[in-house]
């Protein structure tokens, strides 16, 4: 099949650019196989000579990578549970439970999505100083619990919840809780499976939050523990390019696997919300 | 109740620290603790670095969004093409660096970026032209760390922008192809006016993120060289957190939070005015 022009330009202009964003990436993951200092030739290699793990091996014995990873892991999943749990009844509540006030409080909600976080992180910050929460991970998960964006995410979705179908439980004799459960947990299912990756992907990246509240080496999620190795390894590239692999290759591959739910996901929210 | 416990609360209790001189003697007594008025802003507006960290957001935000906004658009035109092959692929591809880890793609450019080892010199001076002390100069930090987060942020505009173009109905491009058309007037007579506000909404997103610059300069930088990267949010957490002046720092935060409101009403403010004219 031939190509006209106008076909090779725009082809050709998309593989620049995904060129322009996966390059970095993949120059990553070459350098991290490098033996220590071969990446600070000029001019700078491409491939590794040698491919080698000894960078993992390092930080993995003597970094105490694998105790971050855990922590990031665990965190992470944390998390999502309770966010899930958290946002579906809050978002499932503003949808179809009438209450008073609902309309304006919900409105508050998405006009508050102008404050930055960071103007609500210093008095939280010594709002958890006295519940004795700074240095712990209930302090690191405090500010996922809930969440506007998701909130939003659940409500939109569960509008399509047909009242009928509520109404005819109700009638049956089914307790609102037993609704919630068998009814709108099953119905909510695909919006759930996009709000958990969000909300792993969302807590895994996170960076500024887990910086201020731990403090307490041990307890370091992986980017943290990553910005401070590498003020310590300035010059070691080969090791922090192994970091960084560790690092985002976990999140990397379960958006390869789930892109489909978080682009769309990424719509519903981010276009209606 | 969870978001008005641990969001709005704070969000008064941020305000009302800002009008006190909480320290680190006050986090250890909190009968130290005095309120100051508006001190805390008095002496914010004499400090040479808050103004210097104010006007590097201002940089990276009046340079950096129009560039991530133009890359995200150009990028989704592309995808957006009948022309264009293997569109999935291509999609997920410049989608990619929107998930990856700050810090640690952060820690990659700074490798990319460096003086002597760095690939990207290599390619300037492969190209004859003379490489960048890139991080290490005052006058290029920014713009190394503005290429940064446009190759970090991009993806995520465009997948809003394609689902902008796809809802374009076809009927106008039809009418426009009857009436002699080329593509480049397609492009500026129905598919620019129809995307109106979702650049728009794009626009206040992204400069509602970009506003808050803090990471990059942390892992990439550390403010310097000769401050030219500290943003209002490094000033703030080295005030607030590095040197415990939580009264001083709230006040920061404060100032950054009106900014931040009075720029985005100032969009729509254009925005409503274009839509009437």
């Amino acid at each position: 099949m031939k190509l006209s022009p106008a076909a090779i330009a725009i082809n050709g202009a998309l593989i620049a650019a995904a060129a322009f964003a996966l390059f970095p990436l993949v120059w990553m993951l070459s350098v991290s196989f490098m033996a220590p200092g071969e990446a600070s030739a000029f001019p700078p290699p491409i491939f590794p000579q040698e491919p080698t793990l000894a960078n993992y091996r390092e930080l993995f014995a003597r970094e105490g990578m694998s105790r971050y990873f855990a922590n990031s892991l665990l965190l992470a999943a944390c998390a999502t549970l309770i966010a899930l749990t958290f946002n579906v009844m809050a978002g499932y509540a503003f949808a179809k439970l009438r209450f008073k006030g609902r309309e304006e409080i919900f409105r508050a909600l998405l006009g508050a999505i102008v404050i930055p976080a960071q103007v609500a992180m210093l008095p939280l910050f010594l709002l958890l100083k006295s519940m004795g929460l700074v240095n712990t991970y209930a302090g690191v998960l405090v500010p996922v619990l809930a969440t506007i964006f998701g909130i939003a995410l659940v409500r939109q979705y569960a509008l399509s919840i047909p009242d009928e179908m509520l109404e005819a439980a109700r009638v049956d004799g089914a307790s609102e809780f037993r609704i919630f459960v068998s009814i709108v947990v099953p119905t909510l299912r695909p919006i759930l499976a996009t709000l958990a990756t969000f909300t792993f992907l969302g807590t895994w990246n996170d960076f500024m939050w887990p910086l201020i509240v731990l403090s307490d080496e041990s307890l370091y999620t992986l980017p943290v523990a990553l910005a401070s190795l590498s003020r310590e390894h300035v010059q070691d590239n080969e090791l922090m390019m192994a970091g960084s692999v560790v690092t985002i290759l976990p999140v990397l591959l379960l958006f390869l696997v789930l892109q489909r739910q978080y682009l769309s996901g990424l719509l519903a929210g981010g276009v209606k919300g | 109740m969870v978001i008005a416990v641990f969001f709005f609360l704070p969000v008064l209790a941020g305000f009302a620290l800002s009008f006190t001189d909480f320290d680190i003697y006050a986090l250890a007594d909190l009968g130290n603790l005095r309120f100051v008025g508006l001190a805390n802003y008095v002496e914010l507006l004499q400090t040479p670095l808050f103004w210097k960290a104010l006007g590097n957001t201002l940089y990276f935000v009046g340079v950096g969004v129009p560039l991530s906004i133009a890359a995200s658009l150009g990028a989704a035109l592309l995808l957006n093409s009948r022309l264009a092959r293997f569109r999935p692929f291509f999609r997920v591809a410049l989608f990619a660096p929107v998930v990856t880890t700050l810090v640690a793609v952060a820690i990659v450019w700074r490798y990319l970026l460096h003086t002597k080892s760095g690939l990207i010199n290599y390619g300037l001076e492969s190209l004859g032209l003379a490489p960048i002390d890139w991080l290490g100069d005052p006058h290029w930090a920014m713009p190394a760390i503005i290429l940064f987060a446009v190759w970090k942020n991009f993806g995520y505009n465009m997948i809003i922008f394609l689902a902008g173009l796809q809802s374009i109905p076809e009927e106008l491009y039809e009418a426009a192809r009857i009436d002699g058309a080329s593509s480049w007037q397609q492009l500026r007579h129905v598919t620019l006016p129809s995307l109106a506000p979702v650049v728009l909404l794009v626009s206040v997103l992204t400069m509602a993120g970009y506003f808050q610059l803090f990471a990059e300069p942390y892992v990439m930088t550390q403010g310097g060289p000769l401050q030219s990267t500290v943003s209002v949010l490094y000033f703030m957490y080295e005030e607030g957190f590095k040197w415990w002046n939580l009264g001083f720092a709230s006040a920061i935060a404060f100032v950054l939070f009106v900014l931040m409101f009075v720029v985005t009403m100032l969009q729509l403010y254009v925005a409503r005015l274009r839509e009437t004219s």
